[in-house]
């Protein structure tokens, strides 16, 4: 593995994005940052900006105003990038699937490469989609 | 002798990235320790750089790409007179230049983030630029000349005299480091700051010069400040690392203010702290 390569798994920049979430998952995202779980440990950081980030963490079901957003979001994000689907929700739609607003699953805007089950997610199950997504991303 | 001095200025060149790499690894470990985190190895800036160098570039505007690049190559040409035991006074406007380019990168954009980030950090240089030229005026005074190698000729230390305005250099510290509570125009933690502030449009491989540059600066900083006593200069050198723990120790203590607080404090405080110090050295000199 290549200086460039092994840096991108140890240096994962995380922008998070809630299309329509009922704010559950996103609530456990924010659990990751605490001193229990502390992804920096890992280097990971929160980054507010698409222009800096590396995985795209994303939860809830999109909607017709949110698909918009993410797909100019997914456009930012400068390549190597990956796209984590955070809560059932973000997989497929989960109990808001057949709503007169919402189109499903983030795949139906963005491609996605992990899907992270779960209503909500676990912390553990969601740094463990992370560190997925990382295998993936130094193959890239 | 003067291959020996080119190769100790390129000696440091390529050595001080790496310590300023380091202290910043020093600072996220150490931050995390003060929150009750565990925190990232110490080595986490140069994996950060490297997978930034490895990323797509993306440009917003061609002449973005000209400030980052001024930005650096300013930075290091003002560690460069330091090393030289150069001029303090151009120093103090070297490092005016390499502030005024990043303020320009971010007005190059079309991003209002930027542009808030540029205004903000606009505003940081008018609360610090002040503070560094009362620091190059007081040198004169007290040695009757602007070289950082008079600095080195005297066996008395600055600090005793200019102690007033070592207080003011340490509020320029924190402003330069982008630390809180200055952390205005833009900030190391994610989340902090309106998108990214200043640096909001750069990304990939000139993200990493923003970074590179930014580790130039903070040893740059840490030699201004070790001028305040630089015989012998391992004191000096203690007394900028203290300065350094002293600035992280602030960062996780306090909140983030706004500009116009910043403004007034670092003008009213350094500002006044430098006057005194200055007439004080001349009353007990003597105008000549």
């Amino acid at each position: 593995m290549g200086l460039i390569q092994r840096s991108r798994v140890k240096s994962p920049w995380i922008l998070h994005f809630d299309n329509s979430s009922c704010n559950g998952c996103d609530i456990e995202i924010l659990a990751c940052l605490t001193p229990l779980y502390d992804v920096e440990r890992f280097g990971m950081v929160n980054m507010g900006n698409p222009k800096h980030a590396d995985i795209l963490l994303i939860t809830g079901p999109v909607n017709m105003r949110t698909a918009r957003v993410l797909k100019n979001l997914y456009e930012q994000v400068p390549d190597p990038k990956v796209v984590v689907c955070v809560g059932t929700c973000a997989s497929t739609g989960g109990v808001f699937h057949n709503c007169y607003n919402v189109l499903g699953g983030v795949d139906k805007v963005i491609p996605v490469d992990v899907y992270v089950p779960g209503c909500s997610v676990r912390p553990e199950a969601i740094i463990d989609g992370v560190l997925m997504a990382l295998q993936k991303l130094a193959k890239l | 002798m003067m291959i020996k001095q080119f190769l100790f200025v390129l000696f440091i060149l390529v050595g001080a990235p790496i310590v300023g790499g380091l202290l910043f690894g020093i600072d996220r470990r150490i931050t995390a320790r003060m929150q009750g985190r565990y925190g990232p190895p110490f080595i986490q800036p140069f994996y950060d750089f490297f997978k930034l160098l490895g990323k797509e570039q993306i440009a917003v505007s061609r002449l973005q790409f000209v400030w980052i690049y001024g930005y650096l190559v300013f930075m290091i040409a003002s560690l460069v007179f330091l090393v030289m035991k150069s001029d303090f006074l151009l120093l103090v406007f070297l490092l005016g230049f390499a502030g005024v380019c990043l303020v320009l990168g971010g007005f190059s954009t079309k991003s209002p983030y930027a542009h808030f980030g540029a205004n903000r950090e606009l505003m940081q240089i008018l609360a610090y630029e002040p503070v560094l030229l009362l620091l190059a005026i007081a040198i004169y005074a007290q040695n009757g000349s602007f070289l950082i190698s008079d600095i080195f000729r005297q066996d008395k230390p600055l600090l005793f005299t200019l102690w007033p305005l070592f207080l003011a250099v340490l509020y320029v510290l924190t402003i330069k480091m982008r630390k809180s509570p200055f952390d205005i125009s833009t900030c190391h933690h994610g989340h902090q700051e309106i998108v990214k502030g200043v640096t909001t449009e750069y990304s990939g491989p000139y993200f990493a010069i923003y970074h590179l540059a930014e580790w130039y600066e903070i040893i740059l900083l840490l030699g201004i400040i070790s001028l305040f006593w630089t015989n012998p200069l391992w004191v000096g050198i203690l007394i900028a690392l203290a300065a350094f723990l002293l600035e992280l120790f602030i960062d996780n203590i306090t909140a983030r203010m706004t500009v116009g607080w910043m403004i007034r404090l670092s003008w009213s405080v350094g500002l006044i702290l430098g006057i005194i110090n200055i007439a004080y050295i001349y009353y007990t000199k003597g105008v000549s």
